[in-house]
């Protein structure tokens, strides 16, 4: 049995708890109707899924001209085709031919994503083809159609940016901010060598559960010791199970957040610590303990925004559904909580690392990929029984701690942004 | 004929079963384990590790030979039993319902 330690507190801001540092939040108990009612979620669909920017890759994953994937969005109803042009040049379309509506690109199954590489689409209907710009360029027996002008019935586009290598998709007309107007001053700031952590583990899971009661989960540091407990001596430190673990720093810009703690990779830690596996592949859930070379001087400007001593993580989430985690030692992950239904997920987890060298560092970043899954299944299993607890409706009002500031900031601004829309469409 | 390098013989009755390429696989071929089962390859692999590793990093990880890559993916499917040995005592993790979460990419080898 590990030697208890007490667990480490942090000093607060001068309001006395973070919670009140935003006095905008309350502290009162709040309502999860939001992630249980249908009617909410379609109110959501267009008060927030049409309206911010969102997060649907990376640039790796278009290496070359004319490469493309396509993205189901259930959320919206729609498929986009995110395509790299020949002139290099990232756009979006939504996936329809214009000709009869058909699914342009597809393989096999029209409800599966692909992905390849071509210099135009053809539909596989009537063979309409389009360049990789968007452009109809060829109509088979163009003479057959009624004063058709090809320059009118080019693919519907998507408003699409990239900040730091992420391809950000807008479903608005006209969206009402730029994107780094959107993502604000705390998550540009971050300026991280994703261009170097390019070994990708990609994980998804198909959960029934409200997206933000699972995403609400992945945003506080307060369950683990409890849901997680039996996972690694750490965990299992009885001073966790009965006094908790505390997060080092929290920080809200507009409709993101980040919480910060402190390290925990296993190579501080003595050997009765550790599952036996750690020891011998030097890794464990918070990554590879030894450092990654991110090929760049100094540390990624941006991260650890509460510089704090120790530090070991941040937690970005970047509104409306997907995060990015920084770990200390170089690698970082990502999250994407894509509603399916009011009371259903995609959740997609990927982990980014520094391409392994050798067989040391490739078993390194296996034993962390396994590891992620043991403790996400974990979470997948619990927000379902969540969910349903929820539904039951016997309980309508939930107190919120000091440390699951996050959590009632998210259902904040979800109520407020929907709140907005209606304000503006519905009471029109 | 034998599937793993000669050094590396011992092994050889828990190759063809868990020389996976695949996370899926090796999820898969655990769950549908007994705890006997996964016992006995984590209590004949996990002696050998650091062995295996000192002659895996002969070569360059993209060119393992044959032999070699198969020794890699056990030492993977080490990694996958580890959980229900070291810590679960079932192969199937406790509390998980129905959920189910995929690996759909990863790196090769």
């Amino acid at each position: 049995m590990m030697k208890p330690v007490a667990p480490r507190q942090y000093p607060k801001p001068p309001e006395g708890t973070w919670t009140e540092h935003y006095p905008e939040l309350g502290t009162a108990p709040v309502s999860y109707e939001s992630s249980i009612s249908p009617e909410f979620y379609e109110l959501e669909r267009e008060a927030i899924f049409k309206r911010a920017w969102l997060n649907v890759g990376r640039v790796e994953q278009l290496r070359r001209n004319g490469s493309y994937y396509t993205k189901e969005l259930a959320v919206a109803k729609t498929s986009l085709i995110i395509v790299r042009g020949m002139d290099g040049e990232i756009r979006a379309f939504h996936n329809v031919c214009r000709h009869r509506g058909n699914r342009l690109a597809w393989n096999d199954d029209p409800r599966v994503e692909s992905k390849g590489g071509c210099r135009q689409f053809s539909c596989k209907y009537h063979g309409w083809k389009y360049d990789l710009d968007g452009k109809l360029s060829s109509i088979l027996q163009e003479g057959e159609f009624f004063g058709i002008d090809k320059a009118n019935y080019g693919l519907v586009p998507v408003h699409c940016e990239v900040w730091q290598g992420f391809i950000f998709i807008n479903l608005a007309k006209e969206p009402e901010q730029s994107l780094r107007e959107f993502l604000g001053p705390m998550i540009t700031a971050i300026d991280y060598p994703f261009h170097n952590v390019t070994e990708r583990f990609y994980y998804r899971g198909d959960i029934r559960s409200n997206w933000k009661v699972f995403l609400d989960a992945f945003q506080e540091f307060y369950h683990p010791p409890i849901l997680h407990g039996r996972q690694n001596p750490v965990m299992s430190n009885p001073e966790y199970q009965r006094m908790g673990f505390y997060t080092m720093h929290f920080q809200i810009d507009g409709p993101h957040r980040v919480g910060c703690t402190s390290g925990g990779a296993g190579g501080l830690l003595p050997p009765e610590a550790l599952n036996p596996i750690e020891g011998v592949f030097r890794s464990g859930l918070f990554g590879p303990w030894d450092h990654a070379d991110l090929g760049i001087e100094g540390s990624p400007p941006g991260l650890n925004p509460g510089k704090k001593k120790h530090w070991g993580l941040d937690s970005f989430q970047i509104f409306p559904n997907f995060a990015i985690v920084f770990w200390e030692t170089g690698w970082y992950l990502t999250y994407h909580y894509w509603p399916l239904a009011h009371n259903r997920l995609l959740f997609e987890a990927t982990l980014y690392f520094v391409p392994a060298r050798n067989v040391r560092e490739r078993l390194a970043h296996e034993l962390a990929a396994t590891t992620i899954k043991e403790y996400a299944l974990q979470d997948c299993g619990t927000l379902e029984a969540t969910q349903m607890g929820l539904e039951s409706r016997v309980v309508t009002r939930f107190p919120l701690g000091d440390q699951e500031l996050m959590c009632r900031h998210l259902n904040y601004v979800v109520n407020k942004w929907v709140d907005d829309y209606r304000r503006k469409h519905v009471e029109r | 004929m034998a599937l793993l390098p000669p050094e590396f013989s011992d092994l050889e009755p828990f190759a063809k079963g868990w020389c996976l390429a695949s996370e899926p696989e090796r999820y898969a071929k655990r769950l549908a384990s007994t705890m006997e089962e996964l016992q006995a390859l984590y209590d004949a692999v996990f002696p050998r590790t650091q062995a295996v590793m000192s002659y895996l990093e002969k070569f360059p990880l993209h060119e393992l030979p044959d032999d070699a890559l198969r020794l890699l993916h056990l030492l993977y499917s080490l990694i996958m039993v580890s959980f229900p040995v070291e810590i679960w005592r079932q192969p199937y993790l406790p509390d998980t319902g129905t959920a189910s979460f995929e690996l759909n990419d990863e790196p090769v080898p």
